[in-house]
């Protein structure tokens, strides 16, 4: 049902807008600087640097927007829910904003290095936090909690790559140390789409709580083992 | 202040027996934290100073209260909300019997308070009004001094030494926030108080007669947003001592001031919840739809 107050309805779809706008560009950069690290282009990479500026600003005019919205309008409620869902998720967005212009920072260094490694893992992750990050920010959009809590469930497979790829490249530096440079770096993608499949999860509890009131449990199935992965010990066969 | 109107009937106290005292479910407490935003409603609604059950009350044959049932936590503040015509109003005249000042309004069903239903047709007027007193939407001071206010309706109830009158006028004064801006004017009008210092003084006038339980019916739609400050912090003070009710228009003012805040609609009790969970988190549809002004 809409608002007796026009105005704060329209108020209210206008942050919604602008959190769809963000999570838009968002999308679009993790999967311009995923498809720049495997195409090896560093000319793509570097738009992708390039891009995170509107992000920024938005979030700067979600913030403002939000605060002047809590201060007229005292929302109660579910409004009050959505506006400080907003605020927060803003907050993830321009992070996930930010490890995308690191990956693609990254990509241009290692599309001049020799070696990197495989980077179907890489392809594969980056669909996977995509993925993710779309349906959290369609959540939101629509009021969806079944989505979000589903998005909130479907992170350990993003785990499940990234301890994969921990292995892989810990044994392409053992077998050569020329490798460690580009590997480090590939380490530090891998974890930066991580850290964005951390924030999609974040964005889905959020939006859960914003549309049902009711906060997620703490524990979410996750799968990051790549702390107990064993020390090497030497080439297998 | 306390009403004070010869009872037709004041004899003995009602011969009604205690009903069992039922318990209402506790309720619900939110769990975990977004960001605290959750965090206050983890506060604990104590046991029922006043239990209400089953209440139906009539003007004449126009049902105005539905089937409601209410506990009143002991030394908390119960605030009460709704559209106008809702009943909120009408259940605070029921908690201290001014209806049984016009015919044709009758309540039904049980208003527990220190084990006697207070809505029984033998219950001493006197003696429920001296322990359910009420503060109004008007500051309503009666046009003699300051000093007299404070002491008329003690008399009504209490023979005090002139000591011991000087000695509890300066304490409801006190207790209402108002000595200091009184004490060297006690016997000048009452009249010269500016709004806000009315309605304190009526907020003193009856705790002078230290009753159990303040009704407050919109106590602060007539005063300034700095006055109406004062007269939450004054009730966040109270409560250490006294079970407290007020019904408001002003959500952000029950948000403020209660521990449990009560929706009625349509003389219905619709939800009834811990402040912070009732304003983030309504588990009503319509309890949602009128805080946030989506009223059909």
């Amino acid at each position: 049902m809409d608002h007796i107050v026009k105005s704060y309805e329209e108020e209210l779809r206008r942050l919604r807008e602008l959190i769809a706008r963000m999570g838009g560009l968002a999308e679009r950069q993790v999967a311009d600087c995923a498809y720049a690290l495997v195409r090896r282009d560093a000319e793509m990479a570097g738009e992708v640097v390039g891009r995170d500026a509107p992000i920024d600003a938005l979030e700067r005019e979600v913030d403002s927007f939000c605060v002047r919205l809590l201060a007229l309008r005292q929302p109660m409620a579910s409004d009050l829910r959505f506006i400080v869902a907003a605020l927060k998720i803003s907050q993830d967005i321009e992070r996930i904003g930010d490890y995308a212009r690191n990956v693609a920072k990254r990509a241009i260094i290692v599309s001049g290095q020799p070696f990197m490694g495989g980077v179907n893992g890489f392809q594969w992750l980056a669909q996977l936090v995509q993925r993710n990050l779309k349906d959290s920010i369609d959540a939101f959009v629509r009021d969806d909690a079944d989505l979000a809590e589903r998005v909130w469930a479907a992170d350990a497979p993003v785990d499940d790559i990234y301890t994969g790829i921990f292995r892989e490249m810990l044994t392409h530096m053992m077998e050569d140390p020329r490798n460690i440079t580009a590997c480090t770096h590939m380490l530090f993608i891998a974890k930066n789409f991580e850290r964005i499949g951390d924030h999609a999860t974040n964005i889905a509890e959020t939006v859960h709580y914003a549309v049902r009131g009711a906060v997620l449990p703490e524990d979410r199935p996750k799968a990051d083992i790549s702390a107990e992965v064993p020390p090497y010990l030497g080439p297998t066969a | 202040m306390s009403q004070n109107i010869p009872a037709a009937a004041s004899a003995q106290a009602p011969s009604v027996p205690p009903p069992a005292q039922q318990a209402l479910p506790p309720q619900g407490v939110v769990q975990g934290s977004f960001g605290g935003m959750a965090a206050r409603s983890g506060a604990r609604i104590g046991p029922a100073r006043i239990a209400i059950r089953d209440l139906n009350f009539y003007y004449g044959t126009n049902k105005a209260l539905k089937g409601i049932g209410l506990d009143l936590p002991d030394r908390q503040v119960t605030g009460m909300i709704g559209p106008s015509g809702c009943g909120k109003s009408t259940l605070l005249r029921v908690l201290n019997r001014m209806y049984s000042l016009y015919p044709g309004q009758r309540a039904e069903g049980e208003v527990m308070l220190d084990g006697q239903n207070i809505i029984h047709p033998d219950q001493d007027l006197n003696a429920l009004r001296a322990k359910v007193g009420m503060v109004f939407q008007k500051p309503t001071p009666f046009p003699m001094t300051i000093h007299e206010n404070i002491a008329f309706g003690i008399r009504l109830h209490e023979k005090l030494s002139r000591a011991e009158m000087e000695e509890r006028v300066e304490w409801a004064l006190t207790r209402a926030a108002l000595w200091p801006e009184v004490k060297d004017r006690l016997h000048s009008s009452a009249m010269g108080l500016s709004g806000g210092q009315q309605q304190r003084l009526c907020i003193a006038r009856t705790i002078a007669v230290r009753p159990d339980v303040i009704l407050f019916d919109e106590p602060t739609s007539a005063l300034d947003p700095i006055s109406t400050l004062k007269i939450e912090e004054l009730i966040d003070e109270l409560k250490r001592d006294f079970t407290i009710a007020i019904v408001t228009h002003n959500m952000q003012q029950a948000a403020r001031c209660a521990d449990q805040v009560a929706f009625f609609y349509l003389g219905e009790l619709v939800e009834v919840a811990p402040a912070a969970e009732l304003f983030t988190a309504p588990r009503q549809k319509r309890t949602q739809e009128y805080i946030t002004g989506r009223f059909g």
